[in-house]
Order: C-alpha cells, then sequence, then structure tokens
C-alpha cells in the first residue's frame, strides 16, 4: 500500500514536470504578454524595458531552469494579470470549479443508476427507448448549445403560442411550452464563506439555484455515457450464471437486481467513472465560460487570451495532478471493491 | 509559507466581505448591477492607458475638465483655465473638495498627479509636451509646455489628481506606495483615493467590483443617484446580454452586433448606440509589395473596398462607413471626403498600373479583436479578388496578431485605431507618419507608407495654437492621404450599451466610451 502510494507520488511528480516543460516549450506561440499589459501608444523601448525585467529575453533552458528552481519551492511564479502568485490566484479559483464538478457528478449519480439499470432490466419497455434515443441525443449536442438554450429557456424565458389561445386546450398547450425564466444566468450569486478561499454556494437555496443551470449542462456531457455504460454492464451480469443461479433459488428479484448484480456492474464503472471526473474538471471550461462561472476554467481561458503564461502553466500542472490524484483514489478505491485486485500489480 | 499567505489572504477576504455586508442591509438603497466584459487590470490609474482604467477613473476620480457628448469642455476639478502665454496655461481648482481619504484636494496633488502620469511607461508618452507643472497658490496650477502647445486641455482630460498624501511614503511591505509595477503587487494597484463619486469596497478581479457613492462628493448638482454599484464581468457575449434580458443586470457594455436586434425589441431593455471613433482599416505593405509604391495600385485598392456593403451587411449597420480617419467632431474630419467603391474605376487603375491581371498578396487580420474583424478580413478579401488580387488570409487570436503585426509578417494588415488625444494629428503620428524606431513615429504604420512633407505639416500643426489654422493643416494632411490612398479606410465601430428600462443611460454616455456613472439616475419602480 505504502509502496504503491510511493509510487504514484513519483508519477504525479514526472507528470508535473512533463507539462511544465511542454507548457514552458509552447510559450513563443501564446503571444506576447506585453502587449496585453501595456497601452497600444506605449512606445517599443517602454516594451523592450518590460521584457527585459521579466526575464522574456533569456534564453529558453534559463528561464525554465529559473522556473524549476523556484517551482521546487512551490514558488510557480506572479499572474501577470493578476498580479499575485499564481497559487493564490489558482487557490481562489478552485473551490467553485469543484463545487461545480461536485453538483454535476451528484445529478450523474442520482440519474444514471436508476435509469441505466432500469433500462437494463426492462430493455423493451417504451420509457427504455426514450431513454436510450434521448441519450444519443444528449451525447451530440455539444455543451455550449446545451448551456445557451438553457438560458435562453429558464433564465430568459420563451413564451411561444403556436396553438390556438381561445380554445381552453390551446392554452394548456401554449402554457406546456412556454418557460417562465427567472434562473440566475450567470455568475455565483453570493456564495457563503467557508474558510480559506473556499466560499460555497452549497448553503443556501438561493446558492443552490445559481448552480442548477451550469451543472445540468456539465452534466449533459457525461450523463448519457454512464447510462449507456451501466445499461450495458448490467444487461452482460444479467446473463451470468450466478444471477441464472440465484433466479433459479427464488431470490427476489429486486434483491437480485439491486444487491448482486449491481455490485458487480459498478466495478468498471468506478474505473471510467474516476477517470471521466477528472476529464470533467477539464471541460469546465466551457460551461463556465458561457454560465461566467468564476472558476479555473474561466480564469484559464482568459489566462490563454492574456497571454498569463506563468498563470497558464501552473494550471497545467495542477490539472495534470488532479488526474494523479483521481486515478490514484480510483485504483484504491477499486482494491477495497474487488479485494482480488492488488495494488502494487505484484501476484500475491 | 504560500498555503498561510492563501489563509490569510482569505480571511482577510472574509472580513472585508463581512463588513460589506453590513451597509446593504439598510433600506432604500439604488444599486446599479453592471456587467462589462472586462473589469480594470489595476486600481492604479496610472497602470495601464486603456479604456477600462479610464472607465474606472471616470467612477473614481474626477479629471480637470472631461469631454461633453458633443466633443467640448466641461471644468470639472478645474474651475477655469487661461493662457498665459504661448507656452503657459494657469487653471483654477476647485475648492472644498475631499479625496475618499478625507485629505483636501490642493494644486499639490495636481502638480504630484502630473509627475507621476510622466513617470507612467503608458502615459508618459501623451504627457511629453508638459515641461513642468508648478503651484501657484493652494488653487492654482500653472502648466509649461517646451513649445507652444494647442491640446493642453485634451492632455489635462486624462489628468485625474490621485491623493498625493495617501500615496506618498512606503507601503508594508517596504516599497514606496507611488511606485508603479506592471508585474507584481503594489499599493497603488489595490488602494485607492480619489475625489470622485464613488469608493471601490471591493475587488475580486475577474469576479466582481463593488462600489458605494462617496457620501461627501463635492458636486451637488450631479443628479445622479445610484448609491451603490455592482460591476460583475462578463466576458460571454450571449452570457452578457442574457444576463440583462433576464433581470440580473441593469446595464451592460458592449453589446454585439449579432444581438442588436433583440435588444432593441425587448421590452426588458434599452438600447443606445452611438457611431464611436475607433477607425478600422487595412495598410498596405510598400515595402513588401513593390506594387504598392505605385500610387494607382493603392488607388485600385481603396476603389475596390466597398465600405458600405460591410457596414449594412456584415455590421448589421453598426459600424459608420469612412473614407478618413478622422470621425466627425475631430479637427482633421473633412466632411466631403467621400467613399470611393466603384469597381469598373478599380479596374481601369489596375491595368493603368500594368497589373491587369492582379498578383498575389498575403494578408493578417486578428479574429477576437475588434467586431467582426475575421469576417471583415474575408469580404475585403472577396472584394479584391473582383480585381485580380489573389489574397492568402490568415487570422489569429489577438494575442497572437499583435507580435506578427509587429513583424510587418503580411502585406495587408488590419488594424483599429482611437486617437488617445481625441485629435487628429494622433492618428498620423502613429498609423502614416514616416517610420522611425529612434523617435517612435509611425509605430503602427505597417505600410510603410512615408510623406515627409505631411511629417513637416503635422509636427507645425502641434504647436500651432490658433485652433482653426490648426484645422485647415490636418485637414489638408486627411485630403493628401486619401489623394494618395495611404490606406484602405473601412469604418468606425460603433459602440453600443444596453439598460434596464428604468435606468437612463443615454444622458451619461459618450463618443469615449466613458460613462459618466457620477451622474447616472435611476428611477424608482
Amino acid at each position: 500500500m505504502i509502496a504503491f502510494l510511493v509510487k504514484r507520488i513519483f508519477h504525479a511528480l514526472l507528470v508535473m514536470f512533463v507539462i511544465s516543460l511542454i507548457a514552458f516549450s509552447i510559450q513563443d506561440n501564446l503571444g506576447d504578454p506585453i502587449q496585453q499589459m501595456v497601452g497600444q501608444s506605449v512606445p517599443e523601448s517602454e516594451r523592450e524595458a518590460l521584457r527585459e525585467e521579466l526575464g522574456l529575453n533569456d534564453p529558453f533552458l534559463v528561464q525554465y531552469l529559473r522556473f524549476a528552481k523556484n517551482a521546487a519551492r512551490f514558488d510557480f511564479g506572479y499572474s501577470y494579470n493578476f498580479n499575485q502568485p499564481t497559487t493564490e490566484v489558482i487557490a481562489r479559483h478552485l473551490p467553485a470549479t469543484l463545487e461545480l464538478v461536485a453538483a454535476a457528478t451528484f445529478l450523474i449519480i442520482a440519474l444514471s443508476v436508476p435509469i441505466g439499470v432500469y433500462s437494463a432490466i426492462k430493455p423493451r419497455a417504451w420509457l427504455s427507448r426514450f431513454f436510450m434515443g434521448v441519450s444519443i441525443v444528449g451525447i451530440s449536442i455539444p455543451v455550449f448549445l446545451t448551456a445557451i438554450v438553457l438560458i435562453q429557456l429558464f433564465a430568459i424565458g420563451v413564451s411561444w403560442t403556436p396553438f390556438p389561445t381561445d380554445t381552453a386546450w390551446g392554452n394548456w398547450l401554449n402554457d406546456l411550452v412556454t418557460t417562465e425564466g427567472g434562473m440566475p444566468a450567470y455568475g455565483r450569486g453570493d456564495p457563503v464563506h467557508v474558510f480559506g478561499t473556499w466560499y460555497t454556494n452549497f448553503a443556501s437555496p438561493r446558492g443552490l439555484l445559481y448552480l442548477v443551470l451550469p451543472a445540468i449542462s456539465l452534466a449533459s456531457i457525461m450523463l448519457p455515457l454512464f447510462i449507456r455504460l451501466i445499461r450495458a454492464e448490467m444487461l452482460e451480469v444479467l446473463q451470468s450464471e450466478y444471477v441464472k443461479f440465484a433466479r433459479a433459488k427464488g431470490i427476489r428479484l429486486r434483491r437480485i437486481y439491486f444487491l448482486h448484480a449491481l455490485k458487480n456492474t459498478m466495478l468498471p464503472v468506478i474505473t471510467v467513472g474516476g477517470v471521466q471526473i477528472g476529464t470533467l474538471v477539464a471541460y469546465t471550461i466551457l460551461t463556465e465560460t458561457v454560465f461566467q462561472w468564476p472558476g479555473m476554467g474561466l480564469m484559464f481561458l482568459d489566462a490563454i487570451e492574456r497571454s498569463d503564461i506563468p498563470l497558464i502553466v501552473t494550471y497545467l500542472m495542477i490539472v495534470g495532478l488532479i488526474f494523479v490524484i483521481t486515478n490514484t483514489l480510483v485504483d484504491l478505491i477499486y482494491g477495497l471493491v474487488n479485494p482480488t485486485v492488488k495494488l502494487t500489480g505484484k501476484p500475491a | 509559507m504560500t498555503f498561510k499567505k492563501t489563509l490569510l489572504a482569505g480571511m482577510i477576504g472574509a472580513t472585508v466581505t463581512g463588513a460589506t455586508l453590513l451597509p446593504s442591509l439598510a433600506a432604500a438603497q439604488t444599486t446599479l448591477r453592471m456587467a462589462y466584459d472586462a473589469d480594470p487590470v489595476s486600481l492604479d490609474i496610472h497602470e495601464q492607458l486603456s479604456g477600462g482604467i479610464l472607465q474606472l477613473s471616470h467612477m473614481t476620480h474626477d479629471p480637470l475638465v472631461r469631454w461633453t457628448s458633443d466633443l467640448d469642455f466641461e471644468p470639472r476639478l478645474a474651475t477655469g483655465w487661461e493662457q498665459v502665454d504661448d507656452t503657459t496655461m494657469r487653471m483654477t481648482l476647485r475648492e472644498g473638495v475631499e479625496f475618499h481619504s478625507g485629505n483636501a484636494f490642493t494644486a499639490d496633488d495636481v502638480v504630484w498627479t502630473v509627475e507621476r502620469l510622466k513617470r507612467s511607461p503608458d502615459f508618459k508618452g501623451i504627457f511629453t509636451p508638459v515641461e513642468s507643472v508648478t503651484a501657484i497658490d493652494e488653487h492654482t496650477v500653472e502648466f509649461k509646455t517646451g513649445e507652444p502647445y494647442p491640446l493642453l486641455l485634451n492632455l489635462a482630460t486624462y489628468v485625474f489628481p490621485m491623493d498625493s498624501a495617501f500615496y506618498s511614503g512606503t507601503a508594508e511591505d517596504g516599497d514606496p506606495k507611488d511606485e508603479i509595477v506592471k508585474n507584481g503587487n503594489s499599493f497603488a494597484s489595490s488602494n485607492l483615493s480619489g475625489t470622485g463619486p464613488f469608493t471601490v469596497v471591493e475587488h475580486q478581479k475577474g469576479t466582481r467590483m463593488e462600489f458605494e457613492r462617496n457620501p461627501d462628493y463635492w458636486d451637488e448638482d450631479s443628479p445622479g443617484n445610484v448609491d451603490r454599484i455592482v460591476h460583475t464581468p462578463i466576458s460571454e457575449n450571449a452570457t452578457r446580454v442574457a444576463a440583462l434580458l433576464s433581470g440580473d443586470v441593469d446595464f451592460i457594455a458592449p453589446v454585439p452586433p449579432n444581438d442588436l436586434e433583440r435588444v432593441r425589441e425587448s421590452d426588458d431593455a434599452e438600447l443606445v448606440t452611438m457611431s464611436g471613433t475607433r477607425i478600422i482599416f487595412f495598410h498596405m505593405d510598400q515595402n513588401r509589395v513593390d506594387a504598392f509604391q505605385d500610387e494607382r495600385v493603392r488607388q485600385a485598392f481603396a476603389y475596390a473596398v466597398n465600405q458600405d456593403a460591410i457596414a449594412d451587411r456584415l455590421m448589421k449597420g453598426f459600424a459608420t462607413p469612412a473614407a478618413q480617419f478622422s470621425p466627425k467632431g475631430y479637427a482633421g474630419h473633412i466632411e466631403s471626403l467621400e467613399r470611393r467603391y466603384d469597381l469598373e474605376k478599380a479596374q481601369e487603375l489596375m491595368a493603368e498600373a500594368g497589373y491587369a491581371d492582379g498578383f498575389e498578396i498575403t494578408m493578417m487580420a486578428p479574429n477576437n479583436r475588434y467586431v467582426n474583424d475575421a469576417k471583415i478580413a474575408q469580404a475585403v478579401a472577396t472584394m479584391l479578388a473582383r480585381i485580380n488580387v489573389d489574397v492568402d488570409l490568415k487570422t489569429m487570436p489577438k494575442a497572437q496578431y499583435w507580435g506578427e503585426f509587429d513583424d510587418r509578417a503580411a502585406d495587408m494588415m488590419m488594424i483599429g485605431w482611437h486617437a488617445d488625444t481625441e485629435d487628429s494629428a494622433n492618428f498620423h503620428e502613429y498609423l502614416t507618419a514616416c517610420p522611425d524606431a529612434d523617435t517612435g513615429a509611425g509605430q503602427y504604420n505597417a505600410g510603410n507608407y512615408c510623406n515627409p512633407e505631411l511629417d513637416k505639416l503635422v509636427s507645425e500643426a502641434n504647436v500651432e495654437v490658433d485652433l482653426e489654422q490648426r484645422a485647415e493643416m490636418l485637414q489638408q494632411v486627411e485630403q493628401t492621404l486619401y489623394d494618395e490612398a495611404a490606406f484602405v479606410p473601412l469604418h468606425w465601430q460603433d459602440l453600443a450599451w444596453a439598460s434596464a428600462p428604468n435606468v437612463d443611460i443615454e444622458p451619461v454616455l459618450n463618443v469615449m466610451n466613458f460613462p459618466y456613472l457620477g451622474d447616472l439616475v435611476i428611477e424608482e419602480e
């Protein structure tokens, strides 16, 4: 166990080293940060002085070694745009992203398990077919479109009268396709302070309201995938010998489905799920931009637009770290759920 | 170490927000919730010469004089001015004005501020003509210029007196409080004391900014009734519009062209548009393409581009088609200059110059800097195809584009320009003056157009105190640039703002895009 963790920490360091090297080597293609820092009419001599001051004129290796030396002491430099240490900037934006991912994950788990199981147990029911159809559509709609449609429907509201308004049934149908709007369309509102840089939206009903639309659109990417995954695994498990035996033995169906079959269904789902949660952190870039959710994704996009190289490099390294951590956690959980798997990979 | 710092910062942030929550509980406050596309880079108003910083300056500070909506001067902290001789102007300052800190505003603050401006990398350029500023008495200052300088009042719109006592001494980290730091923290980048209508209560960069009305604001005649402003930057166009239409915010800018109709037709919003002063145009690089040295070829390009079509169809009327640099109201503007779209004439000129079969050129434009920039470039490329010019177009994000622009990497390059001095001479100095790396003249002249006579004319105009005479000289410059087709003009980008119906934004808006929010009136609902 300890050997496994040590190995993983070593992995994390290696991943972060490689990411920093790659991020650093593409910085010349990210544009000129000076351009973003000064006004248009500032003469070239002033720009050159600033470039020299920031050390941008040094050769690549000198710049990288300087960065690596500081990074070893957890000093990742100053963001050009925020004028603060990049670690502080990220610490301030991280909680918003994690809360959004947590809310989306909750939605995914709460919906995908029952829907997936249901459509495996009753594969021919019209409801199952409906879910499968919707999930195909869901998987092919890009997240920013989902987000904008959600905003139009539930934040601005749509008033649509395709049916005659002089009849009761017409009015009823019109009301059905007309939405009120009124949901918050951007930002986090006034989140409640917990500690440090962590402000939470989970503490008040109003705060939760701000989470609804962003969480739905973020969840919309992964939800169809999970429904289909759980359904496929469940179908397979239901064909297995022990399920047939349990049935023959006369155990109640509910117990077979939710105790015996579901447990085995979840094994591969945990593996895929863990990795996908990591990916979800990356997907927040789009969702956060549309909803102006003040998390890391929005911060990262802004950093790219402003060629804020120190912040870009730090962000990439931290996302790399998050991936390593989630993968490690997945492996640990997998070991707990399925004790036949040995973490270190050595034969028992 | 870093973690501790982070914790500490978080705790400080907590106490600040805790403190701000209390006054917001007080009843009957008029709050303006607004959303621009970005927030100011810093609270130090001398750190960057940009629209965002100037918009902030007009909220938290007052200039000596400010522009009215018809480009005239209105006294603010300076109540009067007189030209003592050709190089000296004396200004009388308003009495009884206090800074947010409680310090009294005096002539020394003006002197201190101008001296700091002359140290700022961004502002020192436009303040070079000012040789010295001296305090004559507590409420009189004297500006001295090296040569006669006709634009001193234009410069005075950039002087937002800062609280010299507040910014003197050393900060906690041992650095002087008045230092101007572009990268890193300085005292001035997070602390602010001006004379303006609003004080900054909170600034979470990129997320939220909160202002409160200065209770001791000197301008008691101001109709403004906004007690509190909450600014949330929303960079995404669609979201910004949605936030207004759904009633989450009361005031947004800019309004993207694609949503203009939607906002105009909405009952929940009022739209205000204005013809702007930022000229969008193409340079034709004479160093890269020999054909561009032939005036007839440049003429042909100017005749081939249909500005009205671009303004009408691409910009949906959200642009004023242009034939010159200077927008209406500027000294050099010539009312009679016409756009010269004429395809036949363009083809004739090409044939005359010996290029009937055309030639190949490269073109570059940004794709996220100006409204519809990439689409405009595509349209121009298509129009040039009609005179058999084969355009290899490349568009890229602004972060990459300006590097390419500095390298003069393509034969035709797009740029938009707003004259910081609101004056015609500025266009020529940066865009069409003979390039000279030492003096910085023609810094953005990617066309390498050079006409020494014009340079001479402009430098003469810059010391001409007779404004009518000066306007004539600047008009002559515009006329020559037009006749020699120094560049391909496209349009002045329009400005657009939108607000909730009870927020009366129109009176506080102007063509510089510095809304005077101190004077904003919100009607009771």
